[in-house]
């Protein structure tokens, strides 16, 4: 008996202090919570300074490293860290040089999520700088709206980042979809009157935002056939089938650049020859000739029509963007990306020399909001209190010869019309070093 | 009748009262534990607290009635995308708060619990690699199925949600992560508890039966087709609640989240931990969310080449994950649990212990069943706990 309940006292004795013990671990660590919130940044006088030092400025992007996106895309950050060494090298902006840290979310949301909310709560970034694609952004959207962090320059055409209403803190940096999808639609009309114009698009809203870009052009019933595919399905026989079935003659293609491929080599083997009309983000000549290889590129996209909104070919951008990318980029190959991952560059250090001496988070987005941002492109910066969109026009570009350059025609999208313009390039000046 | 060498907490508690005392303990200290946590942990707590609903109730599945499933990663994105559209639904009607939460969870719940039905139909009549195979077709067809239905499931761009902020009773005591830590936690508590109460009760014990040898159950009376439908319903809905959870903390639910490689590496988290054992799929759960920031960090400080830290981001962790199950499963068969209830024993000086009183995890483990389950008649070989090939 004795023994008994001497093994039941200490097993209460052993209880009792089990619960003393969470209950103070309990009341301890309420002690630190407060400070939690409260770095969000409520001090309205002085600002949200996360990121910022008297030396540097630190912000962070997610990116496609790996995955089905990533040999199309992963040369974008390179560039854009190659040109803010370049920048640093010069004196950096304010005296402070600019750390980019980039993530790999191998173009799927769920792991965009995890890598942005790192880069937001654990390394403290500034703002979001260029995180890619449509899918993988719109899922951090939302938080990266509660957590007040500026959202900048999102490297994809969706309209969705241009809604300041909702999203205040965010800002596209493509023309977008409808912009593309409308510029390519009135080409067409304007120089193939007569043809079959069809559609192949990603099954998001790529491919919706750049079908009503293209209705908007050619009318509700002005496309012969539209054509979906899914990124994770890597086989478009059977909507290539589709589209020739139909008798197209140009086919419009809301595509990231691997697809863009898929589909020409795939009607290619089929022994088809359709004209082809790509959006930017799938219309980089060099790149599409990594994917359909030296040999076969040339001949399979000769005549090849996209849209840009960024310098090519013979330009002064182009022409120090090249030096930069000997100098800080290991030399890599020279493409569309890098010419967008540099630009991407040029206009954060123009919004970050405008948001002061002492930028917060709030004047960096009042300096974009200002629209007193030009940035590097063939029309300037459409940036303003009411438009988050970065460029409402683009320019049409064919490939002639292994070599991809603009033609003589631009067209804007304002107010739900499209109408032929002339392009602005804007000069480069200060050496690319936004305030020098 | 010594069956303890030493003295164990809450004596004077046996049975269902004793799983539900240390269950609310342990969920009282994991709450408390979120105060320590910057809310980058709190997400990922959040996050191993979501994978751990659905790791015990794999666990649960392959370690006590013996049945493998490659799938359930499909499971908990039924339970996503049912959460994500009874959320949007909602929303659309006007209604919002906890009720909306606890109704989209229940969705969630049910419509996984009807996918593990239909598929614990068809697995009741396929075991082995047949089971495996099926079950494997269900998570490579999930971004299929929402593509060709891209109306309802938005394709790969899966599904936003409204998010639930904090009550506003709670606003200046916690921040959002750690709301969403404390919904993760007591959701998990809530389906854990209920899966260690089913472990240790007659049901648990008859999928034991089943798992050992089918034909003898059924000669005592077993109806082993029944309890294997039933082993796999319960699994579902715990991989439901898991995948509403995860729905709940990310707001959103798409099919680049539940992959292949995440359904492989929930049953990676699952031998880790020793198969059948609660605890164990706390511990595994944690390693799948921890080792792979881990490594990503630890090869972020490495100052590697800019190219060859590109390559290694996205298969580095596979890599560490295949080596480290490989290791485990050569030197610990029964997981790190395993582990835990050897180390004990040793310690206690007690020579290998009669059936009933060395189980695979013991009452000092980390987790309300594992401490439950040392009161269940369990087998000590711990071979048992491994019966996925017979």
């Amino acid at each position: 008996m004795s023994q008994q309940s001497s093994t039941l006292r200490s097993a209460a004795r052993r209880t009792g202090g089990l619960i003393a013990a969470s209950v103070l671990a309990v009341s301890l660590a309420a002690c630190s919570t407060p400070s939690a919130p409260a770095a969000g940044g409520d001090d309205e006088a002085a600002g949200d300074s996360t990121g910022v030092t008297d030396t540097t400025v630190t912000v962070g992007t997610h990116t496609p490293l790996t995955g089905p996106a990533a040999a199309g895309y992963s040369s974008i950050s390179a560039a854009t860290n190659a040109y803010f060494d370049y920048l640093n090298d010069q004196g950096g902006v304010n005296g402070r040089t600019i750390e980019y840290i980039v993530k790999d979310d191998g173009y799927n949301p769920a792991n965009s999520q995890t890598v942005v909310r790192e880069l937001v709560q654990q390394d403290e970034v500034f703002a979001i700088l260029n995180g890619l694609g449509t899918a993988t952004h719109q899922s951090v959207l939302d938080f990266l709206d509660q957590n007040s962090v500026p959202d900048l320059f999102v490297a994809s055409g969706s309209t969705a980042w241009n809604q300041p209403e909702t999203y205040p803190n965010t800002f596209g940096f493509n023309a977008d979809y409808v912009v593309e999808g409308a510029a390519l639609g009135q080409y067409a009309a304007d120089e193939f009157p007569d043809a079959a114009v069809c559609m192949l698009g990603q099954d998001d809203d790529f491919g919706d935002e750049f079908l009503e870009g293209l209705e908007m052009a050619l009318g509700a019933d002005g496309l012969t056939e539209v054509q979906r595919y899914s990124v994770s399905n890597q086989d478009v026989t059977a909507q290539i089938g589709a589209l020739q079935a139909a008798g197209c003659d140009i086919v419009t293609l809301a595509t990231i650049n691997g697809f863009t491929a898929l589909a020409v080599g795939t009607a290619a083997q089929l022994g088809w020859f359709p004209q082809w009309f790509g959006s930017s983000s799938g219309a980089d000549y060099p790149t599409l000739v990594g994917y359909l290889g030296e040999d076969m590129a040339p001949k399979l996209l000769q005549g090849f029509t996209g849209t840009n909104y960024l310098p090519m070919a013979d330009d002064e951008w182009v022409e120090l963007f090249r030096e930069i990318n000997t100098e800080y980029n290991g030399d890599a190959p020279f493409d569309g990306n890098t010419i967008f991952g540099m630009s991407v560059g040029y206009v954060f250090a123009e919004a970050l020399a405008a948001a002061g001496e002492n930028p917060t988070r709030e004047a960096l987005i009042e300096a974009v909001r200002s629209g007193d941002l030009v940035g590097n492109g063939i029309l300037p910066l459409a940036f303003g209190p009411d438009s988050h969109a970065a460029y409402l026009g683009v320019g049409i570009t064919t490939v002639d010869q292994g070599v991809q350059d603009y033609i003589d025609a631009t067209y804007e999208v304002r107010d739900g019309s499209v109408t032929a313009v002339d392009p602005q390039p804007v000069p480069l000046s200060g050496a690319g070093v936004p305030g020098a | 009748m010594n069956r303890r060498l030493r003295p164990r907490l809450f004596p004077g508690l046996t049975g269902m009262p004793r799983v539900l005392t240390i269950a609310a303990l342990l969920t009282v200290l994991a709450l408390g534990g979120t105060f320590l946590l910057d809310p980058f942990r709190n997400f990922q707590l959040g996050t191993a607290a979501a994978y751990f609903c659905a790791v015990a109730g794999l666990s649960l599945l392959i370690g006590l009635s013996g049945q493998l499933s490659l799938g359930h990663a499909a499971l908990m994105a039924a339970g996503g995308y049912g959460y994500a559209l009874t959320s949007n639904a909602l929303t659309d009607a006007g209604v919002d708060g906890v009720l909306r939460f606890v109704v989209s969870l229940v969705a969630g719940v049910a419509i996984a619990c009807l996918l593990g039905l239909l598929l614990g139909l068809a697995a009741a009549r396929l075991h082995g690699p047949y089971l495996a195979g099926l079950t494997l077709a269900l998570v490579v067809a999930v971004p299929a199925i929402t593509s060709v239905w891209s109306g309802v499931f938005r394709g790969d761009q899966g599904l936003q949600t409204a998010y639930n902020p904090v009550p506003t009773a709670l606003e200046r005591l916690i921040a959002l992560e750690q709301w969403q830590a404390w919904v993760a936690i007591i959701v998990a508590s809530v389906v854990v508890t209920a899966l260690a109460l089913v472990r240790r009760g007659a049901l648990g014990l008859r999928m034991r039966a089943v798992r050992d040898d089918e034909t003898a159950a059924r000669l005592n009376g077993v109806p082993a087709r029944r309890v294997k439908v039933t082993a796999f319903t319960l699994s579902a809905a715990a991989a439901g609640a898991g995948g509403a959870v995860l729905c709940f903390i990310t707001q959103s639910v798409g099919p680049g989240g539940y992959t292949l490689a995440f359904s492989l590496l929930l049953v990676v988290a699952a031998v880790l931990g020793g198969l059948g054992s609660i605890g164990g799929a706390a511990i595994g759960s944690v390693v799948i969310v921890v080792l792979p920031w881990a490594l990503g960090a630890g090869a972020g400080a490495l100052d590697l080449p800019r190219e060859l830290e590109q390559r290694l981001s996205g298969n580095l962790s596979l890599l560490v994950f295949g080596a480290l199950l490989i290791v485990v499963m050569i030197l610990r068969p029964d997981g790190v649990a395993g582990l835990a209830g050897t180390l004990r024993r040793r310690r206690a000086g007690s020579v290998p212990a009669p059936a009933g009183s060395a189980s695979t995890a013991g009452p000092d483990s980390p987790l309300p069943s594992a401490a439950a389950a040392s009161d269940a008649p369990e087998s000590s070989d711990p071979s048992r706990t491994i019966p996925i090939e017979r």
